[in-house]
């Protein structure tokens, strides 16, 4: 794995996002790959946004949230309404992304306003409110007839490509990247690392942790909007504090505060629930094992708070000179 | 130099609860001086500069820098404002670079704003660059340069002090917080702290007010001393003066039976 740990060749990776994207188009066009690939590829991709937005709380910032769920049903929902209810038989090559968007944009003001309630509240209590704001949408959207209460919402339509999928994928670890190697996302992990230091060194702790809420949520109402128009079908029961978990084994799995291990986490994650399909319920004794001993052997996650030089700016490194 | 001093703390009360850590303290620290804060334990020196720095709001009092009051001001606004310091307990970011250590300090004069930052516009690249520069060369300056991609809770005991220094530095301040420098060192090492000290002084002309219990240290490097005891201020003079005083002596060696 040595190639991971040097800074790839200028352009390389431009060329490789290029090169998967157009391979994502091919793959539709196409049919090169069956319908259950195709899903387990769309699911992977959203495994991805979700575990390395989640990340950006638990992770870097070391807060413990237990609420990305309820991000993910607020992007959902209003994606779904907006494209099944608001913009029918628009053209989806504009309304998707529009629908995404203001799926996101919902739940990162939703985040927003959580983050301030949650100023004060650090470690256990974090996770208390955030489970109780997940409860809150839960039963929220149970109660709204209007996208079809606790029976769900059905007659989205299938818009969630590949191709868009990888778009959104992209996206979200390069936003993510670009926030944690500046000054706001220093600052969010200053916090982590000693609150009061951060305070002492000019970081404006509040905002830190305002942006890393906000951040966390839009992405996490995305995926959700993806999610949505993946099932088609959308009901207040997928979005509980079991998908929450899920979510956070991922992260554990992955590692904490690294987009590396976020990507590593979800794809791990995803690859074993396919492969323990066939042990029907017996799975969910697996997948929370794997988690316990993750925890007592290695807490961090196989990557944690490492990164593959692939994520990394190029300024990061050491410049030639330096190295001896 | 102007007779109006850097900083000054008026009448300044601190209660926790029934506690009264600092009870009407005053003092006031001149540009350019190195200042000293002596006392017994638990005389509320170390309370002196967390309500200095914003981590307590004073229950009564105010305290004024260069000629504004900055009580209860939030702690990252006062580190902007010019106020940097160090820990009595060292509180570094461990997990972090000794680099990105100072980074973060220096972060405050970044100007680059987030939407530039999660694009990463020319602007936030620029600023970035130029920010990793100015610490590699603050870091070479302090002689940590050779440790500067080390991981920081890694690094021997006096390269984290110092390192605690440099961060403080990093945010350019005007008035530098030293929490005892020099705890947990031996003569000899104390003897060169005076001498970086000075040296940190006359190159960055930086104002220093600092808790210490070296005595050595405090009346070789202070131009003026404080001494509190009991969250009230009861001598404040040159080293001589306070050497002298009567109740500074009282309060660290116990009265003569005087009374009950």
């Amino acid at each position: 794995m040595r190639f991971l740990q040097i800074p790839p060749p200028r352009g390389v990776l431009l060329a490789l996002v290029c090169f998967a994207l157009s391979a994502c188009f091919a793959i539709e066009k196409f049919n090169i790959v069956d319908d259950y690939v195709r899903f387990i590829l769309i699911t992977l991709g959203i495994n991805i946004i979700l575990c390395a937005s989640l990340n950006l709380v638990n992770g870097w910032m070391g807060e413990f949230s237990v609420g990305h769920a309820g991000f993910m049903a607020l992007g959902a929902y209003l994606s779904a309404i907006v494209s099944a209810k608001w913009l029918v038989g628009a053209n989806p090559l504009w309304m998707f992304p529009l629908a995404v968007v203001a799926g996101g944009l919902l739940a990162a003001v939703v985040g927003l306003l959580l983050g301030m309630l949650s100023f004060k509240t650090r470690g256990d209590y974090l996770a208390i409110v955030t489970l109780a704001f997940l409860m809150i949408v839960k039963s929220g959207i149970e109660n709204i007839s209007y996208v079809g209460g606790p029976r769900g919402f059905l007659g989205i339509g299938n818009e969630t490509t590949l191709l868009w999928t990888a778009v959104w994928v992209f996206l979200t670890l390069w936003v993510i990247r670009n926030l944690v190697y500046s000054r706001y996302g220093r600052g969010i992990i200053a916090v982590r690392e000693d609150e009061i230091a951060a305070g002492a060194m000019g970081v404006d702790t509040r905002k830190a942790k305002l942006t890393a809420f906000v951040v966390s949520s839009f992405f996490g109402g995305v995926a959700g909007a993806l999610f949505a128009h993946q099932l088609q079908f959308i009901n207040p029961g997928s979005f509980d504090i079991v998908k929450s978990t899920e979510i956070l084994v991922m992260v554990y799995l992955g590692g904490i505060g690294s987009l590396g291990g976020s990507v590593l986490g979800a794809t791990v994650f995803t690859i074993l629930v396919q492969v323990l399909q066939p042990l029907g319920t017996w799975r969910m004794v697996i997948l929370p094992l794997v988690l316990v001993l993750l925890m007592l052997f290695r807490p961090r996650g196989i990557m944690g708070l490492r990164e593959f030089a692939w994520f990394v700016p190029r300024r990061e490194f050491p410049k030639k000179e330096e190295e001896k | 130099m102007t007779d109006e001093p850097l900083l000054e703390m008026r009448n300044v009360t601190q209660r926790f609860g029934g506690l009264c850590a600092l009870s009407d303290a005053s003092f006031a620290v001149r540009a350019g001086h190195a200042h000293g804060i002596i006392g017994p334990n638990g005389a509320g020196k170390t309370t002196a500069f967390n309500v200095i720095t914003g981590i307590y709001a004073p229950t009564q009092g105010d305290i004024v820098f260069r000629g504004q009051s900055i009580a209860g001001q939030r702690p990252s606004h006062i580190a902007r404002n010019g106020i940097g310091r160090t820990f009595q307990n060292i509180r570094l970011f461990r997990n972090l670079s000794v680099l990105d250590n100072v980074r973060i300090a220096r972060d405050a004069r970044s100007a680059y704003l987030w939407p530039s930052a999660l694009v990463q516009l020319p602007s936030a690249r620029r600023a970035e660059k130029e920010n990793i520069r100015v610490c590699a060369e603050l870091l070479k300056q302090f002689g940590l340069g050779d440790v500067m991609h080390e991981q920081a809770g890694g690094l021997p005991y006096g390269s984290q002090r110092r390192l605690e220094i440099v961060r403080a530095m990093a945010l350019q301040p005007k008035l530098l917080l030293l929490d005892e420098p020099a705890a947990g060192m031996n003569s000899a090492e104390t003897l060169k702290l005076v001498e970086f000290l000075r040296w940190v002084r006359d190159h960055f002309s930086v104002t220093m007010l600092l808790i210490e219990h070296h005595m050595q240290l405090v009346m070789s490097l202070c131009d003026r001393i404080t001494v509190l005891d009991f969250g009230a201020t009861i001598a404040e003079g040159t080293p001589e003066e306070v050497r002298s005083n009567s109740k500074v002596i009282d309060a660290y060696l116990g009265k003569e039976t005087d009374h009950e």
